[in-house]
């Protein structure tokens, strides 16, 4: 997958878990403010993550630094790389 | 006896006809049928019956996410028709933030399709890394009546009682006691279920659902009819906004009707089929609490649901107490039968009957059985005054519950 195809199957997994329009969904979305998720919905937001690309991060450190969408991006992104190279 | 007077001041009801309480008295004034064919039934092994009265006409959406993410379709259900009872009533959200108003609201169990959701997943390889945060509250006991509370904002007491077909009953009837010793000013009361294969499946083994009319889904359930052959599973929720008449009164609430008297009682004598006699302790015990005497009341609305042992159980009850004088109908032929939300969504069927002075018949109620023919059946839609009634519910674990409900003013 390209980066720009990750970023779309991010947005499109969120936007479909949380009711959130895809044209409002920018790298600089907050989660929190923006997006209005509690941390019940980032529970399930993880659960999405992993079942959109097979790979598990429930206990990574990362994941707690998470603020924005583009945190997530880059996150996957970067998550992903390692997967591919490992 | 209760010791303040408690009053119904807004009603909701999410039914098989869709959501409204002009929507459900339309369907039943007009003889209709809410059952419909369930072609799914039909791919589960050992599964008989094909029908079911399923809710239509609703919009889960108009719920925020962040509600609705906890609910399943009974909480929703539930939320929407307390919006509806709470909107008649006039009452503000700063009267659910009060600590005057609490919840009493139940289900028969909670939510069948999540549970089956989860464990269908958890199975392929008994794991817990797919389960959703928010699964426990679709699942636990108190679902709607915490679902409620939060959608609205209530921040008095929660009450969620469960016994299946006496559910809402048992909810309307703790709500009204608690009202009357003045812990709570108002209650959003009743309940709700959602239709799920298992609880038609509990009635099928039991050979008491009904399996003779899959062609023919609106000439079923038949209570009372020679040729009824079992209950029919529905869904949907029923709310009360009870209140004291002090609080009605001083909110200048328009007063739909009162509930004068409440009873319930336990037949350890078969944890699945009704005996008579208890169900006649059970609507003495109201009529006494109610202090009316049974020449008083001018219509029963029966639990019946169909079943040949239910039926007959309860029409000897009604006679031994009521003759065969006093009108006898059961709303389970247009609607199927609600389970936990039977209760109120029946209930708020006889508060509009005793406001129009009206009787609902039976539907489908074409040869009376002969051993249900010691009771006078409503014939026709007769007008009439109605200013007392006795509402019944019976359930699966022997417990029998039964509301008198009065006209107001009288």
């Amino acid at each position: 997958m390209t980066d720009q195809e990750i970023i779309k199957q991010i947005n499109s997994s969120l936007a479909e878990e949380f009711e959130f329009a895809l044209g409002d969904m920018t790298p600089e979305t907050t989660l929190f403010e923006d997006m209005g998720l509690d941390s019940l919905d980032v529970v399930d937001l993880v659960i999405v993550l992993e079942t959109a690309f097979g790979m598990k991060i429930r206990e990574e450190e990362a994941i707690r630094q998470i603020r924005t969408l583009g945190d997530i991006h880059s996150f996957v992104i970067n998550k992903k790389r390692q997967m591919e190279s490992a | 006896m209760l010791l303040r007077r408690v009053v119904i001041t807004g009603m909701g009801v999410v039914s098989p006809f869709g959501r409204g309480i002009e929507t459900l008295m339309g369907g039943l004034l007009t003889g209709k049928s809410g059952v419909v064919l369930v072609p799914e039934l039909a791919e589960i092994v050992g599964m008989r019956t094909r029908v079911a009265a399923l809710v239509t006409g609703v919009d889960p959406k108009e719920i925020p996410r962040k509600f609705r993410r906890s609910m399943s379709n009974m909480s929703v259900f539930a939320t929407l028709a307390c919006q509806d009872a709470a909107a008649m009533a006039g009452v503000s959200e700063a009267e659910f933030g009060s600590g005057r108003l609490g919840v009493s609201i139940g289900s028969t169990i909670g939510s069948p399709q999540t549970m089956q959701e989860f464990f269908r997943d958890f199975s392929i390889d008994n794991s817990l890394e797919r389960m959703k945060s928010t699964l426990f509250f679709h699942i636990m006991n108190h679902s709607c009546a915490s679902n409620v509370a939060q959608a609205l904002g209530v921040t008095g007491r929660i009450l969620a009682p469960a016994a299946a077909c006496s559910t809402s009953c048992h909810a309307v009837g703790y709500a009204a006691e608690m009202i009357g010793i003045g812990k709570q000013e108002l209650m959003l009361c009743g309940g709700a279920d959602e239709f799920h294969p298992l609880t038609s499946g509990t009635f099928d083994i039991m050979n008491a659902a009904s399996t003779a009319f899959n062609d023919s889904p609106g000439r079923t359930p038949r209570p009372f009819d020679r040729d009824r052959d079992g209950i029919v599973c529905g869904e949907g929720s029923g709310i009360l906004l009870l209140e004291s008449l002090e609080s009605a009164e001083r909110r200048g609430a328009a007063i739909l009707a009162e509930i004068t008297g409440f009873a319930t009682n336990s037949d350890p004598g078969s944890i699945a089929n009704p005996n008579a006699s208890c169900i006649a302790d059970c609507m003495r015990q109201a009529l006494d609490d109610a202090q009316v005497r049974p020449g008083e009341v001018d219509y029963v609305n029966a639990h019946a649901t169909a079943t040949e042992q239910g039926d007959i159980a309860e029409c000897e009850a009604i006679s031994r107490i009521f003759g065969n004088s006093t009108p006898v109908s059961s709303l389970k032929g247009h609607l199927g039968h609600a389970m936990a939300a039977s209760g109120t969504l029946e209930m708020a069927a006889c508060i509009e009957m005793l406001r129009q002075g009206v009787l609902i018949p039976t539907l489908n109620l074409e040869n009376i059985d002969p051993r249900c023919a010691n009771v006078q059946h409503v014939q026709g839609v007769p007008r009439r005054p109605v200013a007392t009634v006795i509402k019944n519910n019976f359930a699966l674990g022997g417990v029998n519950s039964s509301i008198i409900l009065r006209r107001y003013p009288q």
